[in-house]
């Protein structure tokens, strides 16, 4: 068999990352966030980046960091805290740039990116103020009635960073929870995508883990990949693990004060992945 | 069996949006939109597809706020087949409002300020204007008051009839907003210009006390009548087999 070895470092992943890059970021809310590599970024000097994120604690963290000038979301959220503190914070400072769409609209600007299409139409946002955004365009139906649609422009990404739960050195990529989310078209909607894994597997062994359904993501979408274990937490990534909901209460607390967050970000954040893995589990 | 909670015939109110809606996608967000639901499905819309609050459709009529339930699986509907379904119909979402106008504009996203600098962020525009243009949408709100039933919403994330009516017939052929619930009564906008009306109080609330917290005009027909209470058969659902934890109570607490 002859597969190429795609297997990186966190060092060669943020190494591909520069200042004001769009970095597209897979998951939803809480939920299988690739953290590992948000940790990596947030240890990099990387700054002015444009966040293209279904929103959790990546969006917050990159924020509070200041390693954010603009994120494009439907929402922020870390599901059982509804509102993303770290991100609440930042909007009410006016500190980032936004462009809020509908979650669907997001679907349709990754999808238009993915088929290299300019825009996709849709009647998602007609009427709503997601179209007080001036760079929202309407267009005009050639068909039937010529009713006006909305021209959902291509979410172009210069970088997405997944995570998945298995994968094989060649960068093909398995999901074992009941939603695959968006990661593949985060993939194929960038430039250069990195993928991290609960695991990596040999490629026949992919069968003992789940049905060929989960084979969502294939090599093709993929630049690097890097085994991170536990490398979700403490967003969901079940069957794996559950979200670590203890800890992400002690994340949300940081938010209240500056001493509180450089607590935080000392204890968990200014050390390597294999401290910060050490102190989650000790 | 004791006398019905407002919480209860909160829930009612909520089965009672979905009576009529057949064989579509019934989708309430939140603990008692998901008890009001349930209970439609397991009484008068039997045909009604739920999904588990994730990513499955389910047949059972499931508990809410248990561990591990049993869950009849029909189908994988992750969040990519559920825009498949919303884009194309078969769906009635209920959703929250942190806002409502008289109109049915909903705002889930920021309060005060300006898009770029608002007073306060809320969850963002979710997916409130790709549901209003689509398929029906109704609310829940647990807190009425002049904050939440406002003259004018401050950012419009889910489309109100006014709105709708500015794109046309033709574009917005699919915007419906059958019911609106919320802790003194329920609503909707059958009048000739889709002004909010008060179609029922609740029982042992005032219409004056729905009219001080309201903060628009609300149409009110003559002779208004209360909302229905729960059935026994329907309380015995509620509390034995839907929410045998009285997650209903703390999302809604009896009005002492």
């Amino acid at each position: 068999m002859a597969a190429p070895d795609k297997r990186v470092t966190f060092d060669e992943i943020v190494g591909e990352i520069d200042d004001g890059m769009t970095v597209g970021i897979g998951g939803w809310g809480s939920r299988r966030k690739p953290m590992a590599l948000v940790r990596a970024l947030l240890r990099s000097p990387v700054k002015d980046l444009t966040i293209v994120s279904y929103g959790g604690p990546d969006v917050g963290m990159l924020c509070r960091a200041d390693k954010v000038a603009k994120v494009v979301y439907a929402f922020v959220s870390l599901d059982s805290i509804p509102l993303e503190p770290h991100f609440r914070n930042a909007r009410q400072r006016g500190a980032v740039a936004t462009t809020e769409l509908d979650e669907g609209m997001f679907l349709l600007g990754l999808q238009a990116a993915a088929w290299r299409v300019p825009f996709l139409p849709t009647r998602v946002g007609l009427g709503s103020d997601v179209l007080a955004n001036p760079d929202l365009k309407l267009v005009t139906s050639p068909y039937g009635e010529q009713e006006q649609l909305v021209a959902m422009p291509a979410l172009e990404l210069d970088v997405a960073l997944v995570h998945m739960h298995r994968g094989d050195q060649g960068g093909n990529g398995q999901f074992l929870n009941v939603d695959p989310y968006f990661d593949d078209l985060m993939c194929s909607a960038a430039t250069k995508s990195f993928m991290s894994v609960e695991r990596i597997v040999a490629t026949e062994d992919f069968l003992k883990e789940g049905s060929v359904h989960t084979l969502r993501i294939n090599r093709l979408m993929v630049s690097g990949v890097i085994e991170t274990p536990n490398g979700a937490h403490f967003t969901d990534c079940p069957p794996d693990y559950a979200r670590d909901e203890a800890f992400q209460k002690e994340y949300a607390a940081s938010a209240k004060s500056d001493e509180a967050w450089d607590a935080f970000r000392a204890k968990y954040l200014d050390v390597s992945e294999a401290d910060y893995q050490k102190a989650v589990t000790s | 069996m004791s006398a019905p909670t407002r919480a209860e015939v909160v829930a009612v109110a909520v089965a009672e949006a979905f009576r009529g809606d057949g064989e579509i996608l019934a989708n309430p967000i939140g603990t008692i939109p998901m008890i009001g639901g349930r209970l439609a499905k397991a009484t008068f819309e039997p045909y009604l597809l739920m999904t588990d609050g994730e990513g499955l459709l389910i047949e059972n009529i499931m508990p809410v706020g248990v561990e591990n339930p049993e869950k009849v699986i029909a189908a994988w509907n992750p969040y990519r087949s559920m825009f498949d379904i919303v884009w194309n119909g078969p769906r009635h979402v209920m959703m929250g409002a942190t806002q409502i106008d008289q109109y049915g504009n909903q705002n889930i996203a920021m309060l005060g300020g300006t898009i770029a600098q608002p007073k306060t962020q809320l969850l963002g525009f979710r997916g409130a204007p790709g549901n209003t243009i689509n398929n029906k949408t109704s609310y829940f709100v647990p807190n009425h008051s002049t904050k939440s039933f406002v003259a004018h919403v401050d950012v419009v994330s889910g489309i109100g009839y006014d709105k709708a009516a500015k794109l046309g017939a033709h574009a917005a052929r699919f915007h419906c907003l059958p019911r609106v619930v919320s802790n003194l009564g329920v609503f909707d906008f059958e009048t000739p210009d889709h002004r909010m009306r008060l179609r029922s109080a609740h029982p042992g609330v005032s219409i004056d006390v729905i009219v001080a917290a309201t903060g628009f005009e609300l149409e009110i027909p003559n002779g208004c009548p209360e909302t229905r209470l729960p059935t026994d058969a329907e309380l015995q659902l509620i509390r034995d087999v839907i929410d045998p934890n009285s997650w209903r109570e703390q999302e809604l607490p009896n009005p002492s």
